[in-house]
C-alpha cells in the first residue's frame, strides 16, 4: 500500500505539470532549435546538391527512351523469346511500323537509334535510313515484308534481341560499359576483347597515377613538415606561410605555370639547351602526358599532405626521441622506431586526402595531360559535352563516386571527420 | 633543428642533406609561382623567357598584356561575373552555414555525425561529379547557362567551409558566458546579439572567406551549369590555355597570386584575433 502511494506521489513544477514532462518538453524545445537551425541549410544542400547527385545516379540505369520511342513495340516482344530462332511475328513487326512512322514524323526516332548504337554500331544509320523512307509509307499488308524490304536488317535476330533486351525500364548496359563488359546476343556477360578495353585501363591509369602521386607527395612532403614541426615557432610560421601560398594560388594559376615551365619551348627545356645536357632538338616531352599531370598535381596536392603531417608532428615531443638516443639507439633507429610509427596516422589522415583529391581530378590533367595523361573525370567530361552518351557519363561517375565514398569511410575512420580542420 | 655539439660528422653531413632536401622542395613549391611574374611582362606573345628578357633589355618587357586584361571585354565580363557569383554564394553559404553551425554545435544534437556527413558531402564529392549531377538536373529545371544557377552551385560547394569553420570556432566556445547571461536577465536573442556573435565572428569571417575563395577558384563546375554568359575569371583561363596561349593569362595570375597574398595576410590576422579572443574565455 505504501508503495503505491509513493510511485503515484509526482513532482511537480509550479504551476503543476510533472517534472519529468516538463524537463522532457524542454529538452525537446532545445532538439526543435537545434533542428530548425540545421534544417535551411539541409534543405538548401538537398534540392542543390544532393538531389542532383541521385538524378545522376537514376540516369546511369535510366532505359525509359526505349519504351518512350517503341510503345507497342515493347508490349508485343514480349511474347518473343530471346533464344527464339525465328524472327518475331507479324504483329510485332505491325507495332514497329506503328512507333517507327510516329517516331520519324515527330523526328524523335534518331534518338532511341543512337542510344542503340551505344549498344551495336550501325543501328543509328540503320534508323536514319529506316526514318527518311517510312514517312510516305501507308500501314502496309505485311509489315515483316515492309519493314525488311526497307532495310535487310530488320531480317536479323541480333537486332531483334538487342531490342528485346533493352526493352525494359532500366538497363544494366551503362554500368557493363563502363568496366568493358557486355551481353552476348544469348544474354550472357563476357567482357570486351582487350584492345577494346578503354575504360578499366583508364581506371586503372587513374588509380596508378593518384597512388603515384600520393606516394610523391608523402615523400616531398614528410621532410618538410619534419623542418616545420621541429624549427622555432617564429622560423615555422614563415615557412607554413610558403606552404600556404601556393595552396591559396588558384588552380589554374599553377597549372599555367607549370605549362610555361614543362612545355617544348618551356623555361626547364630552355635551361637543360643552355647548360648543354641537351641538344636543341633532344627537348623532353614533359607535357602533354603522363609525366606532366604527375609533376603539376603533385605540386598541387603537395599542401594537402603537408598540413596534416605537420599537425601530427607537432603534438610529437621531441624528448621521445632524445629518450630513445639515450637508451643507445641509433638516429635510424630512432626514427624507425619512435618517430615515424607516431606519424603514421598524419600519413594516413593526409595520404587519403590527397588520394581522394587526386583521383577525381579534373582540370589540371585535361591542360597537361594530353592523351596519355588523362583521368576517368575527363571521360567523364567528354561523355557529358562531346559524345553526348549521357549514361555512361553517369554510370563512369557512379564508380568513381563509390570508390571515392570507400575512402571517405576510411577516412572517417582514421582521422574523423568532426576532426577536419581548415587553414 | 640546430645539431647539438657533440653531433659526429655522420650527423653533420646528414644534416645539410636534410637542409638541401628541404630547401628543393621548397624551391618546387614556390619557383612555379614566381615563374609567374617575368612571364607576365613578356614582349612576346609566349609563355617561355625570350633572350632578350634574359640579357634584361628593357624593350624586351612591356605591360600590354596587363592592358589587354582591363580592356577586353571578354576579361572584364569574366571579373564582373567572378565577383558577382562569389558575392552572392558567399552571402547565402555563410548565413545557411553559420545557422546550421550553431545548430550542430549544441550538445545535443541528434543524428549529427550523419547530417554533418551530408552537409558537408559537397567538399568530398569530387567536383566533376558534382558537376555532372548539377548539369544534369539544372538543365532540366531550366537552371543552366544563368547566373542564378551558377550561385546556387557554388553556394553547395562553399557550404562546407563555412560549417567546419564555425563549428570549430564554436568548439572552443564557452557555453557558460550564455547561461550566465541568461541568468542576468537578459532574452535570448540579445545574449545572442551581444555574447555569442562578437566572439564567434572571427571565425564567421573567415568562413566567408573561404566561400569567397572557394567560388572565386572554382572553374569545373562553371563550366558545365554556367556558358560564355556565365564565364568567371578561371572559365576564362581555362579555355584561353586551351584555345590560344597568350601572356595575358600570366598577368591575370599576377593579379590573382597578390589577391591571395593579401587574403593569406588577412586570414592570418583573423586567426591571431581569434585566438586573443579565445584566450580569454577560459576553458
Amino acid at each position: 500500500m505504501a508503495i503505491a502511494e509513493a510511485t503515484n506521489e509526482v513532482i511537480t513544477t509550479a504551476d503543476g505539470v510533472p517534472l519529468k514532462v516538463s524537463l522532457k518538453k524542454a529538452l525537446w524545445q532545445r532538439k526543435k532549435t537545434a533542428l530548425l537551425l540545421v534544417a535551411p541549410l539541409f534543405l538548401f544542400v538537398m534540392i542543390t546538391f544532393l538531389i542532383p547527385i541521385f538524378d545522376m545516379l537514376l540516369r546511369s540505369v535510366d532505359n525509359s527512351i526505349v519504351s518512350e520511342q517503341f510503345p507497342s513495340v515493347v508490349v508485343e516482344i514480349r511474347n518473343w523469346e530471346l533464344n527464339s530462332t525465328e524472327l518475331p511475328d507479324e504483329a510485332t513487326f505491325q507495332a514497329l511500323f506503328k512507333d517507327f512512322k510516329a517516331g520519324a514524323i515527330e523526328k524523335t526516332i534518331s534518338r532511341l537509334g543512337r542510344r542503340l548504337n551505344y549498344e551495336q554500331s550501325g543501328m543509328s544509320s540503320l534508323f536514319r535510313k529506316t526514318a527518311r523512307k517510312i514517312k510516305k509509307l501507308e500501314t502496309p499488308e505485311s509489315a515483316t515484308e515492309t519493314m525488311i524490304g526497307l532495310d535487310k536488317k530488320w531480317g536479323k535476330l541480333d537486332i531483334w534481341r538487342l531490342i528485346k533486351r533493352e526493352s525494359g525500364k532500366y538497363t544494366s548496359s551503362y554500368y557493363l560499359s563502363a568496366v568493358d563488359a557486355e551481353k552476348t546476343s544469348d544474354g550472357s556477360y563476357s567482357m570486351k576483347d582487350e584492345d577494346r578495353r578503354v575504360y578499366m585501363t583508364l581506371f586503372w591509369r587513374t588509380i596508378r597515377l593518384s597512388t603515384t602521386i600520393t606516394l610523391l607527395t608523402i615523400i616531398l612532403g614528410y621532410p618538410i613538415a619534419y623542418l616545420m614541426a621541429t624549427v622555432k615557432t617564429k622560423t615555422s610560421n614563415m615557412l607554413i606561410i610558403l606552404v600556404l601560398l601556393p595552396f591559396w594560388t588558384s588552380l589554374l594559376v599553377r597549372t599555367s605555370a607549370w605549362i610555361a615551365l614543362l612545355q617544348k619551348e618551356g623555361v626547364i627545356n630552355d635551361i637543360l639547351v643552355a647548360i648543354g645536357v641537351l641538344s636543341d632538338d633532344g627537348r623532353l616531352a614533359m607535357i602533354h602526358n603522363e609525366t606532366g599531370t604527375i609533376i603539376a598535381m603533385t605540386h598541387i596536392l603537395l599542401p594537402f599532405m603537408i598540413l596534416p603531417l605537420f599537425s601530427v608532428m607537432k603534438t610529437i615531443p621531441p624528448s621521445w626521441v632524445r629518450a630513445a638516443r639515450s637508451m643507445g639507439a641509433t638516429p635510424f633507429t630512432a626514427f624507425m622506431r619512435v618517430y615515424l610509427p607516431n606519424t603514421i596516422a598524419g600519413i594516413g589522415a593526409g595520404g587519403i586526402l590527397v588520394f581522394i583529391l587526386a583521383i577525381g581530378y579534373y582540370i589540371t590533367p585535361a591542360l597537361v595531360g594530353g592523351t596519355k595523361g588523362t583521368l576517368i573525370s575527363n571521360f567523364i567530361a567528354h561523355h557529358i559535352s562531346s559524345s553526348l552518351n549521357w549514361g555512361l557519363a553517369a554510370a563512369l561517375g557512379a564508380i568513381l563516386l563509390a570508390l571515392v565514398l570507400i575512402l571517405y569511410i576510411l577516412y572517417d575512420k582514421v582521422v574523423g571527420i568532426s576532426n577536419m580542420r581548415l587553414g | 633543428m640546430a645539431l647539438p655539439i657533440h653531433a659526429s660528422i655522420g650527423e653533420h653531413i646528414w644534416h645539410y642533406c636534410f637542409i638541401a632536401i628541404c630547401v628543393s622542395v621548397f624551391f618546387f613549391l614556390i619557383f612555379p609561382i614566381l615563374i609567374i611574374f617575368p612571364l607576365s611582362f613578356n614582349q612576346q606573345p609566349y609563355f617561355s623567357f625570350t633572350a632578350e628578357m634574359l640579357r634584361l633589355q628593357p624593350d624586351a618587357y612591356t605591360t600590354k598584356w596587363y592592358q589587354e586584361f582591363f580592356t577586353s571585354l571578354n576579361w572584364q565580363g569574366a571579373v564582373k561575373n567572378s565577383f558577382i557569383i562569389a558575392f552572392f554564394s558567399t552571402i547565402i553559404s555563410t548565413f545557411l552555414g553559420t545557422l546550421a553551425a550553431l545548430g550542430l554545435s549544441r550538445p545535443d544534437f541528434p543524428f549529427k555525425t550523419t547530417i554533418m556527413g551530408l552537409l558537408i558531402s559537397p567538399m568530398v564529392v569530387p567536383l566533376i561529379i558534382s558537376a555532372a549531377g548539377m548539369f544534369f538536373f539544372y538543365s532540366r529545371i531550366g537552371l543552366q547557362g544563368t547566373h542564378v544557377g551558377v550561385i546556387l552551385a557554388h553556394s553547395a560547394l562553399a557550404t562546407p567551409f563555412v560549417v567546419i569553420v564555425v563549428t570549430a570556432t564554436l568548439s572552443g566556445f564557452d557555453h557558460s558566458l550564455t547561461r550566465a547571461a541568461a541568468s542576468l536577465g537578459s532574452p535570448p536573442t540579445h545574449t545572442f546579439f551581444h555574447v555569442t556573435v562578437p566572439l564567434i565572428i572571427p571565425g564567421v569571417i573567415s568562413g566567408a572567406l573561404f566561400a569567397f575563395i572557394t567560388s572565386f577558384d572554382e572553374v569545373v563546375v562553371v563550366l558545365f551549369v554556367g556558358s560564355y554568359n556565365q564565364r568567371t575569371i578561371p572559365w576564362q583561363m581555362f579555355s584561353g590555355i586551351r584555345e590560344q596561349i597568350s601572356p595575358t593569362i600570366m598577368a591575370v595570375a599576377t593579379i590573382l597570386i597578390t589577391m591571395s597574398v593579401i587574403l593569406l595576410i588577412l586570414l592570418e590576422l583573423l586567426r591571431r584575433r581569434n585566438e586573443r579572443l579565445r584566450g580569454i574565455t577560459p576553458h
